[in-house]
C-alpha cells in the first residue's frame, strides 16, 4: 500500500516535471519565432542568464535577504498575536460573539488600500512592509484560531473535567491540540499572503528587498533582470508553500486527514 | 422510597454515594424539558449497582449531575457525605464514546498518564500506576499506540485503564459497552465484574440493556420515563461468581428479568 502510494507519488513528480519542461521550452520558443516580442518577452534562457550574474552581485543577496527577513517577522508577529488573542476571545463565549462582527468587519479590509496610511507613517521603510505583512496574514491565523477553539470536542472536555483540569490544563491539553490543525492551516495561508503583502509593499513603496529590486530593473529596461527577480520570489512562493505543508503534516500526524487510514473511523 | 434509601446500609455497607431528590430542568428560549423529576437513591460503599432506563430517560443527565459536570436544578449529590459541587477526586467516569473521550493526539500511555499529572503525582508512582493499570485491563503491549490505531473493545479498555489508574472510590461509567460488538462486550462486561472484585471500586453503572444490568450488578435501579424518578430498586440476588453462558440460563436470572421488563413497561404505558 505504501509502495503504490510511492509509486504514484514519483508518477506525479516525474509528470510534473516534464509539464515544466515542456512549459520552458513553449517559453523558450515563442519569442524565438517571433510570435511574442522579444523586448518583452525574453526567452527563458536569456532569463536564466540574467539570474546567473544577477546572483553574482552582492545587492542581489542583500535583497534576498531583507525580503525573506521581513516575511518571516512580519509572518512570526502575525502568527504570535492571532494565536493568542484567537485563543484568548475563542475562550469566552461571549467575547467571541462581542468580537465577531468587529473581526468580519476588518478582516475584507485589502491590505494595499493601507499603503498611504504606512507611507505617511512610515515612508519607504522595512516597517511599512511589516505592518502590512502584519495586517493581511494576522487574519487568516486568527479566524483559523477561532474556528479550532470553537471545535473542541464536548466529550473530550467533559473528560478533562471530569478527571479535575484546570483552566490552564484544559487549554493545555484539549483546547491547543484541537486548534493546532487549523492553526496549521492559518500558518499556511498567512505565509503566503504575507510574501505577496512584502513583494507587493517592496515594489510599490519602495522598501528595500526583491520587489524593489522588480522595480528597479523595470525602470532601468533591464526586462531580462525584470523577469529574474519575478521567478526568485515565485519559487520563494513554491519552496514556502512546501515548507508549510510538510510542517502541517507532522504536526497532524495524529489527526483523521492525516494518519494512515485504519480498519475503523474515528467515530463509532 | 424509604426503603430504597436504606437497602445499602441494611447491607452492613456505609453510604458513599447519596442522591438525594434530584432535579434536572433544561430550559432554553424555545422549551424546557424536565430531564429529572428527583431522582433518589443510595449507593453504599463497595456496591456494583446498575441504573437501567429506556433512551432520553435522563441517564446521562443524572451522571453528570452525579459527577459535578452539570448542577442540578434541585437536590443534592453527596459523595463521602460531602456535597458534589464540582468532580470529586474520589470519582472516575468511562463514557460511552471512548473514541471521543480518549484524547487522539496522545498515546494510550499518556492519555492513561494525564489525569494523574494534572494532579501533581510524582513521575514513579505515576509511571506504576499507569503499568499496572493496563495489565488489569489486559493491555501490557500498547502503550505506545495511539488510541485511534486500536478496535473499539480496546480503546474502551484504555478508557477504562485511565479512570482505575486514577484510584476512584467509585467508577461511573455511561453505557460504557453499547458502541461494541457482541463478544467484545460481553468479555468487557466480565472485565468490570472483576476489576470490581480486584479492586474493591465501587460501580456506577448505566445501561439501556435489561440483560447486562442483571448480569452485572448487585443491585439495578429502573428509571421511569421523564421526568424520571427511580421506580424500582431490586437486589440481584445472583450467585456472586458470574460467567456468560451460566448465569444468564439460570431459572432467575429469567425471573429477575422478566420483573424488570415487566416495570419499565408499566412506566412506558404510565407516561403515555
Ligand atoms: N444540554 C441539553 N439541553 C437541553 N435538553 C437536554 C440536554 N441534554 C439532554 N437533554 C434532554 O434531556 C433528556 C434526557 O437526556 P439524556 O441524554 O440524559 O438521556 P439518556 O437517558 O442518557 O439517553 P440515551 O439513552 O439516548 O443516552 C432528553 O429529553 C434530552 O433531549
Ligand atoms: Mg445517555
Amino acid at each position: 500500500m505504501r509502495g503504490a502510494m510511492f509509486v504514484q507519488a514519483y508518477g506525479d513528480a516525474a509528470r510534473g516535471l516534464i509539464g515544466l519542461a515542456v512549459f520552458a521550452a513553449v517559453l523558450e520558443l515563442l519569442p524565438r519565432i517571433g510570435v511574442v516580442s522579444h523586448v518583452y518577452f525574453p526567452p527563458i534562457s536569456a532569463i536564466v542568464v540574467a539570474l546567473v550574474h544577477e546572483a553574482g552581485r552582492a545587492a542581489f543577496w542583500v535583497s534576498l535577504f531583507l525580503t525573506l527577513r521581513s516575511w518571516a517577522v512580519g509572518l512570526a508577529i502575525a502568527v504570535i498575536a492571532g494565536t493568542g488573542v484567537g485563543l484568548f476571545i475563542g475562550s469566552f463565549e461571549t467575547l467571541r460573539r462581542l468580537t465577531a462582527s468587529t473581526i468580519e468587519l476588518l478582516r475584507p479590509i485589502p491590505s494595499v488600500a493601507l499603503i498611504p496610511l504606512v507611507v505617511l507613517l512610515y515612508g519607504s521603510t522595512i516597517r511599512s512592509t511589516l505592518v502590512l505583512v502584519v495586517y493581511a496574514s494576522v487574519w487568516q491565523v486568527l479566524i483559523q484560531v477561532l474556528y479550532g477553539v470553537q471545535d473542541v470536542d464536548p466529550v473530550a472536555r467533559q473528560t478533562a473535567v471530569s478527571f479535575r483540569f484546570g483552566r490552564w490544563g484544559q487549554l493545555r491539553h484539549v483546547v491547543w491540540p484541537t486548534t493546532l490543525p487549523y492553526l496549521m492551516t492559518g500558518i499556511r495561508l498567512a505565509a503566503a499572503v504575507a510574501l505577496i503583502l512584502t513583494i507587493t509593499s517592496e515594489l510599490i513603496i519602495g522598501a528595500p528587498g526583491l520587489g524593489k529590486q522588480i522595480a528597479l530593473a523595470q525602470s532601468g529596461g533591464a526586462v531580462a533582470t525584470m523577469y529574474a527577480y519575478v521567478l526568485v520570489t515565485g519559487l520563494i512562493g513554491v519552496a514556502v508553500n512546501l515548507v508549510a505543508r510538510v510542517l502541517e503534516r507532522r504536526v497532524m500526524h495524529w489527526h483523521p486527514s492525516v494518519r494512515p487510514s485504519m480498519h475503523r473511523a474515528r467515530t463509532p | 422510597m424509604i426503603e430504597d434509601r436504606n437497602a445499602a446500609t441494611a447491607q452492613g455497607r456505609p453510604t458513599l454515594l447519596d442522591v438525594d431528590a434530584v432535579k434536572m430542568v433544561y430550559s432554553s428560549a424555545h422549551r424546557t424539558v424536565e430531564a429529572l423529576g428527583g431522582v433518589r437513591f443510595t449507593v453504599g460503599d463497595g456496591e456494583f449497582v446498575c441504573i437501567v432506563g429506556p433512551s432520553g430517560a435522563g441517564k446521562t443527565t443524572l451522571l453528570k449531575c452525579i459527577s459535578g459536570l452539570l448542577r442540578p436544578t434541585g437536590g443534592t449529590v453527596r459523595l463521602e457525605g460531602t456535597e458534589v459541587k464540582a468532580p470529586p477526586q474520589a470519582m472516575a467516569l468511562v463514557f460511552q464514546d471512548y473514541a471521543r473521550s480518549l484524547f487522539p493526539w496522545m498515546t494510550v500511555e499518556a492519555n492513561v498518564e494525564l489525569p494523574l499529572k494534572q494532579a501533581g503525582m510524582a513521575r514513579r508512582q505515576r509511571r506504576d500506576l499507569i503499568s499496572s493499570a493496563l495489565a488489569d485491563v489486559g493491555l501490557t503491549d500498547v502503550g505506545s499506540a495511539y488510541p485511534w490505531q486500536l478496535s473499539g473493545g480496546m480503546q474502551q479498555r484504555v478508557a477504562i485503564a485511565r479512570a482505575i489508574a486514577y484510584r476512584p472510590r467509585i467508577l461511573v461509567m455511561d453505557e460504557p459497552f453499547a458502541a461494541v460488538d457482541a463478544q467484545t462486550r460481553a468479555d468487557l462486561e466480565d472485565l468490570v465484574r472483576d476489576l470490581w472484585h480486584k479492586l474493591g471500586v465501587t460501580v456506577l453503572f448505566v445501561t439501556h440493556d435489561i440483560d447486562e444490568a442483571i448480569y452485572l450488578g448487585e443491585r439495578v435501579l429502573a428509571l421511569s420515563a421523564s421526568p424520571t424518578v427511580v421506580m424500582d430498586d431490586i437486589a440481584i440476588d445472583l450467585p456472586d461468581a458470574r460467567d456468560q453462558i451460566g448465569t444468564r440460563s439460570l431459572s432467575r436470572f429469567g425471573e429477575l428479568r422478566k420483573e424488570l421488563y415487566g416495570q419499565i413497561q408499566r412506566a412506558r404505558h404510565t407516561s403515555g
